[in-house]
């Protein structure tokens, strides 16, 4: 546990407040994010096995906070290259800094991690070998210039050798498939990310064959939205670094291609201590490309003891404590699908459980973006060099589950 | 800086403190003494010796090591002293952590906190804008009520820094000084109506949060800077959006008529602020409609909706909440999709913005309606976001829809998650309730679930088909038989609770097993639960009254139990219903009425939705989400019947034309402007005259002319106590009222004084007035009011009929800043405007037509004082009308005022003074000014576009005063609409034109 106060110092045992709801829930999942005590009101995020607490006194919009939470994990992920508990405790000085820049007295001052990063720089081991023998901090002593000007994501001087800005389309694919195999609910979600490796003040344009798929979409603050609106066009000047520059939401009104199905038969008999179990996979609408990183995970019945199952393909575990079956199965071959049968063992007495669990389905599949969405050209004003352009297409599955 | 130290000693003693301190220092360094957690000690020992070594990296060394102390929440105060010492350090990092120490105990070391401020002071000083803010940002959190006049000094000061992130730490500061100390408000608030002005969208956010901490009730201050708000909303930084939003809000439900009557058929469309004459006219065409939109409402609604588009969920749930509130009911829609793709993002975002969904659900179905497939539940969501899904569907649910939902919820009753199926049922029975057709098919889904293996789902069945049974109660004697023998084998014990009752209301339909559930029943009593056990006496007492033969002898076997139960509410109610359905002598008439008493027709529940009560909150609010009102809840008050006046927000134009973002909004507004054609430039010209944004150009147009004339009869109504002074704030307010009530403006004529100084407004000015009184005449105030006050009286009842164009009467000083002054009408009459103009304009280019201003300020200069004019009074003011002496002329109005008891004669100008080449037309004279009487002049000077200084002699018949005129720059532009391609062809050329448009 680390604290550290604003406006005024709260005594630690507020957090027993939060420590009581923690326990009541079942789950973590199930801790409600905003919890009221006498004095104060808790709110909280659980992100990467950590939850991120904070004491508030007075009304403020609840996701004004938990928005600022994420962004401090993300920052804290930004830095450290994870966000765990160990990292945390490892920079708590850094950590300690970075918090004293992004809040003033309950409101957030830079969070851009372009600005943070003039601010504070981030450790590395060469710089903390370095900073050890000079004494030098790693602490920046001037207002970074983003913070004053129009653009406060983009810091000033930057300088490559290899001028770069790579995009990832990534789409995930929502989805609900009921028992009998039809689709209850399918829907896609896509993101652009970027990794932006350019000197100066670029000024890019990126454009769509298809602008018309993107349905509702959310901005990065760098986008023009005017431009946008005007002629469908994202003319931005980018931030430093990796970023998410949109993500977006293909209308509904065109029918989502699902690429995998499922054959399912999970039983469990009356008054005995054991079913079965049968999944196979196979590719569906696929657009030709290989369907690869499947994994299947099962959230099965308390009264399951074990499992004994053979896969075709890949390796299964599952975990007893927290009933959790998971199968790594990789690619599909479309010659051989790949199954996984076997016997479930319940504890014996117990009825046997109501409704069979459903299927998570993750999977993957590059160089298509399943809502047809094409890049048309990237363009660049404002420098002279000539960058490298790249853009790469993902889909993958999001929330995509299978009713058994 | 010496200043600074000077009222530091001076007010706080801070000295001795600051000794005090050193003191403590020494006693306390060798505190190895107190060896009770020696180890402890030993550890702080080396601390401190590290903090005191030369070398910089082993006191970040140190430093760090005691931050790391302090984040895991161990005492690290005794180091106090030591760790002061180097808040001065050249190593920046040392210094911020020496800074978060200090922020973090200074609290509980106040004295010892002292030692540093001279550093802070000495860093606000510094030429580094990063090391200021940050000096103002620690000073600030240091909670010593000694240095709140440091503070309040160092704010003042960062407020009006040079840089605009400094400001934004003067903005934050002013909170954290309000906490400390509350007392400052009235200085704090002065503070913030400054940087409520900055034009740095850095400081915007932070000021708005200041301001909403301080002082959300003054929502005067807002009405100028309401425009620039949200002209600049889009670039402010996400975070200051969402409080500026939230404020807005707030501000509009008071502001603004309700957009919600009828008003959702006409809506404007957006383009429609843009667009050509056409739609002018059929914007005037709307003008005479019930309902219009106030163009800042729309500019409101309209400056949000990019926001819709933010990565920030706060930001769009605040837009969200904002069209919730104040948009037309018909364009509230639009959020709906961007709430749902909130719903991707983390478990906590989902969760605030389902429970925000819900309530809207309830109120209106149809926004989310389209989006019913997104609420479907995931087996992997939270529990309690499938409990806001499935609230949310049920509120969705509709004749169209429930068959796919019914089949839907089939799945969820099965799920593993038992909380969420016992939701699931009572979704169904409320679906059940709210949708007739689909009751009997619901019911009969519940029954089937009264077989379901698990008891709680059954539990919840039978409490459901319960209410739904007593909403209908015919036939339904299956069911409740079918219920009956469920009791052998449930043993939850609301739903046995449950049971018993529905048999105890139905028992003449049921004749044969009522009997014999009680007696099983009987049998089971005392292991019962004490909800059951009610209920069993209650169907013994039912029975009892229905079928006396049968279940005498079992209803008084139950009571006799009941009689010595260990709950004393079983006791009770079994000597309740003893007295009441045995006969015996002392019962009273009350037995008669047993049966009707206990057999009486029940009101069905109703099944509501738990987030029916919630819409009284502020959506998005933390209240909201708790459901109960949070510290510091600001209520969103109700849409005001009639709005308030709108010109209020006026802003004096030079300002606004510098506030213009440049996020494309002045690109956006001027090309409409060139296309207008020269004949039609009169109107135009008059419509943007009354407004910043031509949008508004739907209010005012032709009834300014009328709004000024009512404005000076208003004004010669109050001419008796009206003392010309003040600002363009006052002024408008003056103007502003006439526009509003012009018509009462006779009665109000007419109206005797004393309505006139119960007004806020005029005692403000006897105030004044008799501050100036006092100071001239040297006489006690209370006396100088009177005097004052007969003085008035005496005016105004010497008022002479007064006809438009006499505009004032003064009585005192000038140095009032805020009593209303009026605005004089124009002294030209619009067609004579435009002919000026059509000189004006071949004289030039075609293309260039002087537009009237947008906005002209009342502020006007002294010229003239009475002091020193022996009574005779004169201010000028500048009207910005083309001058009617000549087009290279300024046209200047002169109010001359008698401010003696006797009539002063023959007015005129005498001598001038002219520089090289500078002109003047003079007024005619006057022939003779009444006492207290007042008479406005024009004149025109052509300044040679110079400013330099017009002097002559304002003469009297007896005596000569020298005054002198001084043009600021911005009155010797002439107002000018001209396209943009033009105005760069013109550049350099005319010198002395200039756009004021946009």
């Amino acid at each position: 546990m680390s604290e550290k106060h604003w406006k005024s110092v709260v005594s630690q045992s507020v957090c027993d407040y939060f420590f009581e709801a923690q326990e009541k829930a079942a789950d973590v999942e199930n801790v409600p994010p905003v919890i009221s005590t006498p004095h104060h009101y808790l709110i909280s995020i659980y992100r990467d096995k950590l939850f991120f607490v904070s004491v508030i006194q007075t009304e403020v919009p609840p996701l004004f906070v938990i928005e600022f939470l994420h962004r401090v994990a993300d920052t804290f992920q930004d830095y450290f290259g994870e966000c765990s508990e160990a990292a945390i405790k490892d920079n708590v000085v850094i950590v300690y800094e970075l918090l004293e820049e992004m809040l003033d007295n309950g409101f957030p001052l830079a969070t851009e991690s372009n600005i943070l990063k003039e601010l504070i720089k981030p450790p590395t081991i060469l710089r903390s070998v370095v900073n050890s023998i000079t004494g030098s901090s790693n602490v920046g002593d001037t207002l970074p210039t983003g913070q004053l000007s129009n653009i406060p994501w983009r810091r000033a001087g930057v300088k490559y050798t290899n001028n770069e800005a790579y995009f990832d389309v990534v789409e995930e694919i929502d989805a609900i498939i009921d028992k009998s195999g039809s689709t209850v609910f399918a829907e896609i979600q896509g993101v652009i990310d970027a990794c932006i490796k350019l000197s100066g003040m670029p000024d890019l344009s990126l454009s769509f064959m298809n602008p018309r798929l993107l349905d509702d979409v959310s901005f990065h603050p760098c986008i023009r939205f005017k431009r946008w609106e005007s002629e469908r066009v994202l003319s931005f000047i980018p931030p430093d670094g990796n970023f998410r520059l949109i993500s977006y939401r293909v209308s509904s009104q065109n029918l989502v291609a699902i690429p995998v199905y499922v054959k399912h038969s999970i039983s469990f008999k009356e008054n005995s201590s054991c079913g079965r179990f049968d999944i196979t996979i196979g590719p569906k609408q696929n657009m030709g490309k290989t369907i690869e990183g499947i994994t299947v995970t099962v959230h099965m019945p308390k009264v399951v003891l074990n499992m004994n199952l053979t896969p075709t393909q890949g390796s299964y575990t599952f975990d007893p404590v927290t009933k959790v079956l998971t199968w790594d199965v990789g690619k599909i071959t479309p010659q051989k699908l790949p199954s996984l049968k076997g016997l479930v063992n319940l504890q014996s007495g117990a009825p046997k459980p109501e409704e069979n669990p459903s299927l998570n389905i993750q999977f993957k599949i590059q160089q298509l973006a399943i809502s047809g969405l094409k890049v048309n050209r990237l363009d660049m004003y404002g420098e002279k060099y000539k960058p490298f352009k790249g853009v790469k297409y993902v889909t993958k599955a999001g929330k995509f589950q299978v009713r058994t | 800086m010496s200043s600074n130290s000077f009222a530091y000693n001076e007010q706080s003693g801070g000295g001795e403190a600051t000794e005090l301190g050193q003191e403590a220092t020494s006693t306390i360094s060798p505190s190895g003494a107190f060896g009770l957690f020696s180890s402890d000690m030993k550890k702080n020992e080396d601390l401190k010796q590290m903090l005191e070594s030369n070398k910089d990296s082993a006191k970040l060394d140190a430093m760090k090591r005691i931050v790391g102390m302090i984040a895991k929440g161990k005492n690290a105060s005794e180091l106090f002293p030591a760790v002061v010492k180097n808040v001065a350090s050249k190593n920046i990092e040392i210094k911020k952590l020496v800074y978060v120490y200090l922020v973090r105990y200074a609290e509980e070391q106040q004295d010892l906190a002292l030692l540093s401020i001279s550093t802070f002071q000495r860093a606000l000083k510094d030429p580094n804008q990063l090391i200021r803010a940050s000096a103002l940002r620690v000073l600030s959190s240091i909670r010593v009520p000694i240095i709140v006049p440091i503070m309040m000094l160092a704010i003042k000061e960062a407020s009006a820094d040079l840089s605009p992130y400094v400001r934004k730490n003067a903005a934050h500061a002013i909170q954290k000084l309000y906490s400390l100390d509350p007392e400052q408000k009235e200085m704090l608030i002065e503070i913030i109506e400054k940087l409520l002005k900055d034009k740095s969208t850095l400081v915007a956010g932070s000021v708005v949060m200041a301001f909403e901490e301080v002082c959300p009730d003054r929502i005067d201050l807002i009405h100028k800077n309401y425009r620039k708000l949200c002209n600049l909303l889009v670039d402010v930084e996400e975070w200051g959006q969402v409080v500026i939003i939230h404020m807005l809000t707030r501000y509009a439900r008071t502001q603004f008529v309700s957009p919600w009557r009828q008003g959702d058929v006409l809506e404007d469309n957006e383009k429609d602020f843009y667009d050509s004459d056409e739609e002018q006219k059929e914007k005037a065409d709307k003008r005479k409609r019930p309902y219009a939109m106030d163009p800042d409402h729309r500019l409101l609604i309209r400056n949000t909706k990019p926001l819709l588009q933010s990565r920030n969920a706060a930001v769009v749930m605040a837009v969200a909440q904002l069209y919730w509130h104040i948009a037309p009911k018909s364009e509230a829609g639009i959020i709906s999709k961007s709430l749902v793709r909130l719903l991707r993002s983390s478990r906590e975002v989902q969760y605030i913005v389902l429970q925000n969904i819900a309530t809207m659900s309830i109120q209106r179905k149809g926004m989310f309606e389209p989006y019913l497939k997104s609420f479907y539940v995931r087996s992997t969501d939270a529990t309690m976001i499938k409990i806001l899904k499935l609230e949310i569907l049920t509120n969705l649910a509709n004749e169209a829809n429930i068959s796919t939902l019914l089949r839907e919820f089939q799945t969820y009753v099965k799920s593993q998650d038992k909380q969420f199926a016992a939701a699931t049922i009572q979704t169904i029975g409320r679906c059940a309730t709210s949708i007739t057709e689909v009751s009997d098919t619901c019911l009969n889904g519940l029954v089937c679930l009264l077989s379901n293996r698990d008891e709680i789902v059954v539990a919840e069945s039978v409490v459901v088909i319960k209410k739904l049974l007593q909403m209908q109660p015919m036939q339904h004697g299956e069911i409740i038989k079918h219920m009956a023998k469920l009791l052998d084998s449930i043993t939850v014990p609301v739903a046995r609770a449950s049971i018993l009752w529905l048999i105890g209301e139905n028992c003449e339909r049921v004749p044969k097993i009522a009997p014999d559930v009680l007696r099983k029943t009987a049998k089971s009593f005392t292991s019962e639960d004490d909800l059951v056990k009610l209920q069993i006496l209650n169907l013994g007492a039912k029975l009892y009254l229905t079928n006396s033969k049968q279940t005498k002898l079992l209803t008084q076997y139950i009571l006799n139990l009941g009689k010595y139960d260990q709950n004393y509410d079983i006791r009770d109610r079994t000597r309740f219903i003893r007295q009441l359905i045995v006969p015996n002598e002392k019962s009273g008439a009350l037995s008669k009425y047993a049966k009707k008493i206990f057999l009486a027709q029940k009101p069905a529940p109703l099944l509501e939705s738990p987030f029916k009560d919630r819409d009284h909150f502020q959506l998005g609010t933390l209240s909201h989400t708790l459901n109960t009102k949070a510290t510091g809840y600001l209520e969103l008050s109700n849409w005001p019947e009639v709005a308030p006046d709108p010109s209020v927000r006026n802003v004096e134009v030079i300002e606004l034309a510098k506030e213009w973002t440049p996020a494309g909004k002045a690109k956006k507004e001027n090309p409409d402007k060139k296309f207008y054609s020269e004949s039609e430039e009169e109107e135009d010209s008059s419509e943007s005259s009354s407004d910043s944004e031509s949008e508004s150009g739907s209010e005012s147009g032709e009834d300014e002319e009328d709004d000024r004339s009512g404005d000076s009869a208003e004004d010669s109504g109050e001419s008796g106590s009206e003392p010309e002074a003040g600002k363009g704030r006052a002024a408008t307010r003056s103007r502003a009222r006439g526009r509003g009530d012009s018509k009462d403006v006779d009665k109000e004529k007419e109206n005797s004084k004393t309505s006139e100084s119960s007004s806020g407004e005029s005692s403000s000015i006897e105030e004044s007035s008799s501050d100036s009184e006092s100071e001239s005449e040297s006489e006690s105030e209370s006396e100088s009011r009177k005097v004052t006050k007969e003085k008035e009286k005496k005016t105004k009842q010497e008022r002479n009929p007064l006809t438009k164009d006499v505009s004032l009467l003064d009585l005192d000083d000038f140095n009032l800043v805020s009593t209303p002054v009026a605005l004089p009408t124009p002294a030209l009459s619009p067609s004579l405007i435009a002919d000026l103009e059509g000189l004006n304009l071949s004289a030039t280019s075609s293309v260039i037509s002087v537009s009237t201003p947008v906005f002209v300020p009342g502020k006007t200069h002294v010229l003239l004082h009475r002091m020193s004019g022996k009574g005779l009074a004169a201010h000028y003011f500048f009207p910005r009308q083309p001058c009617i002496f000549g087009d290279k002329m300024v046209s200047v109005q002169i109010t001359l005022n008698n401010t003696t008891d006797q009539k002063i004669e023959n007015i005129h100008v005498g001598g001038k003074k002219l520089p090289m080449g500078m002109q003047m037309h003079v007024f005619n004279p006057i022939e003779s000014l009444e006492p207290a009487g007042s008479i406005t002049v024009s004149m025109g000077i052509d300044f040679c576009d110079s400013t330099q200084t017009a002097s002559f002699q304002l003469c009297t018949k007896d005596d000569c005063f020298s005054v002198n005129i001084q043009p600021p720059v911005g009155e010797l532009l002439l107002p000018v609409a001209m396209s943009e391609k033009d105005f760069k062809k013109e550049q350099g050329l005319q010198l002395k034109l200039c756009t004021v448009g946009h």
